[in-house]
């Protein structure tokens, strides 16, 4: 069970600074206590078995820079529809007792704690209107469950490959976080390749596939992120529903893909999935993703990438009603935002140390912005009355990770990432409402490797500074701070042992 | 520092430090198992020169788990390749024999022959196509996996042999090509219609006794050595060391060796000028053709 324990106060940033380097210290030496534990596992063969190392044979480090992100063999491999192209990819060539499955799971412990939070100044007296509220820091920490992917993944027959993954939060509610068919090599050609269902935007540096795992730290920012008052629910992390052309050169240097998806985030019943946003679910608009990357040889140092991507898309700004009551999937008002950017995946060091950088420019219509309907105009809008101006909110993001692999077994992870609000969709709004400043450092150490199961020893500090704003992070806690340009610090610790089996 | 993290820190290390007691060789520590017979080498391919040093990192990443930590092909996996199954065993670097080269019979491979297998891979086996690695680091990987065995220090590597330039694919040299078929007893094993099904296929192993099977013409893929004419040629004329595949060099001419690649396009169901050829002159002509093998294996063929 977790224990909440309430601290009083306004923090200096400075002290907030030194007690998280304290804590970085203290979480560190916590690690490498515990590093030793690791080592007690039994060293026999694991029977676990991952669907594709159970196929093919080979070591997670094969397709894995360190897993789960892909090196550029993984995703090669991935590109022609998870296949090594040995004519021996259809599941015919199987022994029948073969079924590819994946489950993966990561027991941990995690502290959490984020302050500048409106709490009710007494427990049990609501805070309202300001009264009787108060600014305080809470915490949280204890043994916890992640949530579980249960991966069933592989080739229907030659060419053509399949992904069904019903994914769960801790208390096993599921949902499908992919599910897909898709025709590869068609007409013979690695340029075309067809795929329909849910699935991942062909992001460059896939969230998916990511190193952290802290609430906190297992997100990036700028894929979720929309300023404060926006009512567009797109995040470019996100699976989509739709289909999608992709392309790749033989050994994926140069790759493409063009999807069209649906435009309700992913929502399943034309939107009625996500019932607690009846609104944002339109049944009458797609966007579209565009990506491109392109790959070179560095030598020893591996491969360089870099690629550019966009996404267009509409966003309902209200729904048709029955009685009062929204309509799913009937969403009204589509307005139209856009995402845009570039990211790379660099190699250095003998391909010791891979760099990703990322930059993203948002835009959102002004409706979308101030979350009102499009039916009337900007001025029969309140907020939007003088001298405050409604505007488009834009803004930029981005971030730059770094990986240190000491072996395919052990890495050492970093990550800065920022977010600046270039124009505020309220002009009275204070400039650096939104912003984001995020922070991440931590490890894992795989102490098996072969081509059976897959075991990580993970641990992780992860802070971000939120001005004005809810923190984005994976437990979906927290409260903006009392005054509109307030910082709220979002801090997570996190040790856990990471599996797939 | 807050007291209770730091009590928690403390019981969490104290937990590890008794963990860790006695604990047993962990399989983190697989790297230093690595042992290789000589000492750092180099490959040189084109205007690459590979380095054993970096290539044992990739060797790690990417080999270890079926080629193993001493190059025997006993990785942890490859006691999952059943032979039987037609799945090759991992090639075994200590003797240094190998399948695909330019050079002649029971000679070493030049350094491009293995930085083309381990780019070509090896259809139908677990050996995939490692193109995603770049020049530089595949280099690497030939200059380390030639640490192996000491063959590399103590032997010569053999002299690529000459590929002629290739005739005219014509029905002519088709039809010479299938009576060398026939006269050299090729369809002993690779059976008549180039099947792989010969009366000898089933008793064929290779050199360390595992059972091989010839390869079938009929499915199409790319060949053990690549995909083209002037491959198919040299496989006949370096033959396949370490299988029951031999050199022709010694026993057939240059011109009767193209009559024989392209005789066996014909066999594979591709659109070839080959099978072009063939298809048009069958047309007219197939009573007149003797079946393959019929002498030796009286109902055999066709």
């Amino acid at each position: 069970m977790l224990k909440h324990c309430f601290k009083s106060g306004r923090t200096t940033e400075l002290g907030l600074l030194l007690r998280v380097v304290a804590r970085i210290f203290a979480v560190a030496w916590a690690l490498l206590a515990l590093a030793p534990a690791a080592q007690a596992l039994p060293g026999g063969k694991v029977l676990a078995i991952p669907a594709f190392a159970r196929k093919y044979g080979l070591p997670c480090s094969a397709c894995h820079t360190a897993w789960p992100e892909l090196n550029n063999f993984g995703q090669v491999f991935r590109d022609n529809g998870y296949q090594l192209m040995n004519d021996r990819d259809s599941p015919i060539w199987q022994n029948p007792a073969y079924f590819p499955i994946t489950i993966r799971i990561t027991p941990n412990w995690h502290l959490e704690e984020t302050t500048n939070q409106q709490l009710d100044a007494t427990p049990g007296a609501a805070c309202t209107s300001g009264v009787n509220c108060v600014s305080r820091t809470v915490q949280a920490n204890g043994f916890d469950l992640s949530g579980m992917d249960f991966w069933n993944t592989g080739t229907l027959f030659k060419n053509i490959s399949f992904s069904v993954l019903p994914s769960s939060d801790p208390t096993a509610t599921f949902h499908f976080e992919n599910a897909f068919v898709r025709f590869d090599n068609m007409a013979h050609t690695s340029w075309l390749n067809f795929r329909f269902g849910r699935f991942e935007l062909d992001n460059l540096i896939s969230e998916k596939r990511f190193l952290f795992l802290s609430n906190n730290g297992g997100l990036y920012q700028t894929y979720h992120f929309v300023p404060a008052g926006d009512s567009n629910d797109f995040g470019i992390g996100d699976n989509q529903l739709g289909i999608e052309l992709a392309g790749h050169s033989a050994n994926s240097y140069t790759r493409y893909s063009i999807a069209v998806v649906s435009s309700n985030e992913g929502s399943v019943n034309l939107g009625a999935g996500a019932p607690s946003l009846p609104n944002v679910n339109s049944g009458h608009t797609y966007d579209v993703s565009l990506a491109f990357s392109q790959a070179f040889s560095a030598g020893s140092q591996g491969y360089e990438r870099i690629g550019a991507y966009a996404y267009v898309g509409f966003r309902p700004t209200y729904a048709l009603t029955s009685q009062g009551t929204p309509i799913f999937g009937e969403g009204q008002g589509n307005e139209p935002f856009y995402r845009a950017g570039f990211a790379g995946d660099l190699f250095f060091l003998n391909s010791k140390l891979e760099l990703l950088p990322y930059y993203l420019h948002g835009y959102d219509n002004v409706y979308l912005g101030i979350s009102e309907p499009s039916t009337m105009p900007l001025s029969a809008y309140p907020q939007c009355a003088a001298p405050a101006v409604c505007r488009a909110p834009t803004w930029n993001g981005g971030f730059l990770e770094a990986h240190y692999y000491y072996s395919p077994q052990f890495v050492f992870i970093a990550r800065y990432e920022l977010i600046r609000m270039a124009q505020q969709a309220i002009s009275t709004n204070p400039g650096n409402q939104s912003n984001i400043d995020a922070y991440s450092v931590g490890y894992r150490w795989y102490p098996i490797m072969f081509s059976r199961a897959g075991l990580a020893f993970h641990g992780e500090f992860s802070t971000t500074k939120n001005i004005g704003i809810i923190p984005l992070s994976l437990d979906g806690v927290g409260l903006p701070p009392l005054a509109a340009n307030g910082k709220v610090w979002s801090s997570s610790a996190f040790v856990g042992f990471d599996f797939a089996f | 520092m807050r007291p209770r993290l730091a009590v928690l820190a403390l019981l969490l290390g104290a937990a590890g430090l008794l963990l860790s007691a006695g604990a047993p060789p962990c399989f983190a520590q697989i790297d230093i198992n690595i042992q290789t017979a000589t000492g750092p080498m180099e490959s040189h391919i084109g205007n690459f020169t590979g380095h054993s040093e970096p290539g044992k990192a990739y060797y790690r990443r990417y080999c270890i788990g079926c080629h193993g930590p001493i190059g025997d092909g006993n990785g942890e996996n490859a006691q999952w390749f059943d032979p039987n199954f037609g799945f090759a065993k991992p090639r075994d670097f200590t003797l240094a024999t190998y399948k695909c080269r330019s050079t002649p019979t029971g000679t070493l491979p030049t350094d491009e022959d293995l930085y083309d297998a381990i780019t070509r891979g090896f259809v139908t086996t677990n050996m995939p196509q490692w193109r995603p690695l770049t020049e530089q680091q595949r280099a690497d990987l030939v200059a380390f996996i030639k640490t192996f065995s000491v063959k590399w220090t103590s032997q010569k590597v053999g002299t690529p042999i000459n590929v002629p330039p290739e005739p005219a694919a014509n029905i002519e040299s088709i039809l010479r090509g299938r009576e060398m078929f026939q006269k050299m007893q090729c369809w002993k094993c690779h059976g008549p219609e180039g099947h792989g099904d010969g009366p000898s296929a089933p008793t064929l192993t290779d050199s360390k006794d595992n059972p091989i099977r010839p390869y079938n013409f009929a499915v199409g893929s790319r060949f053990k050595c690549g995909e083209t004419n002037q491959d198919l040629y040299r496989i006949f004329m370096t033959g396949l060391d370490g299988t029951p595949m031999p050199s022709f060099a010694d026993v057939i001419q240059p011109g009767d060796a193209w009559d024989l690649v392209h005789f066996l396009r014909t066999l594979q169901p591709l659109e070839t000028p080959e099978a072009k050829a063939w298809k048009e002159w069958i047309v007219t002509h197939g009573k007149e053709l003797k079946p393959i093998g019929a002498e030796e294996a009286p109902g055999g063929g066709k």
